[in-house]
């Protein structure tokens, strides 16, 4: 209750503090992501990633990689959002599984690929506190 | 009692990793030669009197593949690329030879409203262009959801064009209802006028192109060597693709009857059967994600011949499904482990082609 009722003050403070600076900063995008449930990537994610993904990220043995905790993922920002933005045909290796699949862009927007990848990032065992915008998503070229 | 619990999270994980797969033997006195090289995802194709193929890839080109050279036809309408809408299947007239119409599905951003919906098109190709374009049915409105636009396309012996859109990932409104487009096949006339015999046609407010509905998904559809019936497939929910005949006027169900599950495990409802709605000729629990259809009719595979092979996208093999009196009685794995099989057909010379993505076209050659 404590712990809740500072989390809560630190919040209105950071909002308050982020209201009167219009400055993006680390602060904002620490808010953003206490706020986010994700769930307009969610969304996406089970129109468009979750019959070959599957539900829970765990993609298909020698087929279709995952992305519950991919090392892929985690440390391919910005080819991650590349995959999504133009697709992927070829050899990956994820996990130290090799697969030799094709994903093809998935047409989506700039910034339906910032909330899916914002979701991606931060399920099944997944975290990335940084958010990725839809700018910086716009800034990723072939 | 950790003990018991981690053995009981075992044994849980076990019984679901077992689920993943089916359990169809794998046949492995069978292999391939590639015909056709690098493609992306060879969503369907067709060949011509010359022997020569017309491709589609999904991404929105179309190619024309003769003496192993591929040749890009110009000329396509807009094509709405996102999610499994893009380019889609391609086939031609009846008598192609004296009137030149080829026919094609794909997803198209026409009309009003954000999003795409399926369309089926023909014209003719003429230096590597597409000319004569015309328009034969474009389902609406427009979504900018990104499942199930169906599309197969196919001809009975009597000429009359059928084609699949699927339920656009609106179950609730869509397949149940004939004032809407979606979760249907339909029946036209080879220039896309409606068929005076059409099952609809009287009911008011009813899409008059409508031949059957309660549809999911319809990847696969082809018409019978032999009974000349118009068999499809469909993508199901979660355990629950199905094989279907499809006869005028009949309702199949979906999503109010269904042997799957949504996909993330919940139930959508406990019933597979209902009167006036019809059953599946057979189903797949796990799904293996159908995508392509085709009968062994020639002598080239000796005593495979009557077999239905269905393509899998999920598990990447070919399903041949032996026919007894109108039932599957086995299913084998061909080609096991080849990828994700998207088209199948069976080519002029009776070998059995296939379109399987980031591969090719390749024959299939039985030992």
């Amino acid at each position: 209750m404590k712990n809740l009722s500072f989390s809560l003050a630190l919040l209105f403070l950071l909002c308050a503090c982020n209201s009167s600076d219009k400055k993006t900063d680390k602060n904002s995008l620490a808010i953003n992501y206490v706020n986010q449930d994700f769930s307009e990537g969610k969304e996406i994610y089970n129109d468009f990633c979750a019959q070959c993904h599957m539900p829970n990220g765990k993609g298909m043995p020698k087929v279709i990689p995952p992305l519950a905790k991919s090392d892929f993922l985690i440390n391919n920002r910005e080819e991650s959002i590349k995959v999504i933005k133009y697709g992927l045909s070829g050899e990956i290796t994820v996990n130290g599984e090799h697969y030799n699949s094709v994903m093809e862009a998935q047409g989506l927007s700039n910034e339906e690929i910032a909330n899916v990848m914002n979701y991606i990032t931060n399920s099944w065992g997944n975290k990335n506190t940084s958010l990725i915008t839809e700018e910086e998503v716009s800034k990723v070229e072939r | 009692m950790r003990a018991q619990k981690s053995i009981y999270f075992l044994l849980l994980l076990f019984a679901f990793s077992a689920c993943a797969q089916d359990k169809n033997p794998i046949n492995q006195n069978n292999s391939y030669e590639v015909v056709v090289e690098d493609l992306t995802n060879p969503w369907g194709f067709v060949f011509l009197p010359d022997n020569s193929m017309l491709i589609t890839e999904k991404e929105g080109k179309l190619i024309h593949y003769k003496n192993k050279v591929k040749k890009e036809i110009k000329g396509l309408p807009e094509i709405y690329v996102r999610g499994q809408g893009g380019l889609l299947d391609i086939n031609i007239h009846p008598n192609y030879n004296e009137n030149g119409w080829i026919y094609f599905s794909y997803a198209s951003p026409k009309g009003e409203g954000k999003g795409g919906n399926t369309a089926i098109m023909r014209a003719k190709i003429k230096n590597n262009a597409l000319v004569e374009k015309e328009l034969l049915y474009k389902a609406e409105p427009n979504t900018t959801k990104g499942q199930h636009f169906g599309s197969r396309i196919v001809f009975d012996n009597e000429g009359y064009l059928y084609f699949s859109v699927g339920e656009r990932g609106n179950r609730d409104e869509n397949p149940q209802d004939l004032k809407r487009d979606g979760g249907k096949i339909y029946r036209l006339n080879d220039d896309g006028s409606i068929p005076n015999d059409n099952p609809f046609v009287d009911s008011k407010g009813a899409k008059k192109a409508i031949c059957s509905y309660g549809h999911r998904n319809p990847q696969g559809m082809e018409l019978h060597p032999d009974t000349q019936e118009i068999w499809t497939h469909e993508h199901g929910p979660k355990g629950g693709d199905e094989i279907n005949i499809i006869r005028k006027g009949k309702n199949y169900g979906w999503p109010v009857i269904t042997y799957g599950k949504n996909y993330s495990g919940t139930s959508i409802t406990n019933e597979t059967k209902k009167e006036g709605m019809e059953e599946p000729l057979h189903y797949w629990n796990p799904s293996i994600a159908p995508s392509g259809m085709s009968f062994i009719s020639s002598n080239k595979y000796g005593d495979w011949k009557g077999s239905l092979l269905v393509g899998s996208l999920k598990f990447s093999y070919l399903d041949r499904c032996e026919l007894k009196d109108g039932k599957v009685i086995k299913e084998e794995r061909l080609l096991d482990g080849i990828g994700r099989v998207r088209s199948i057909e069976q080519g002029p010379d009776g070998y059995i082609y296939v379109g399987v993505e980031n591969l090719g076209i390749v024959k299939l050659i039985r030992h």
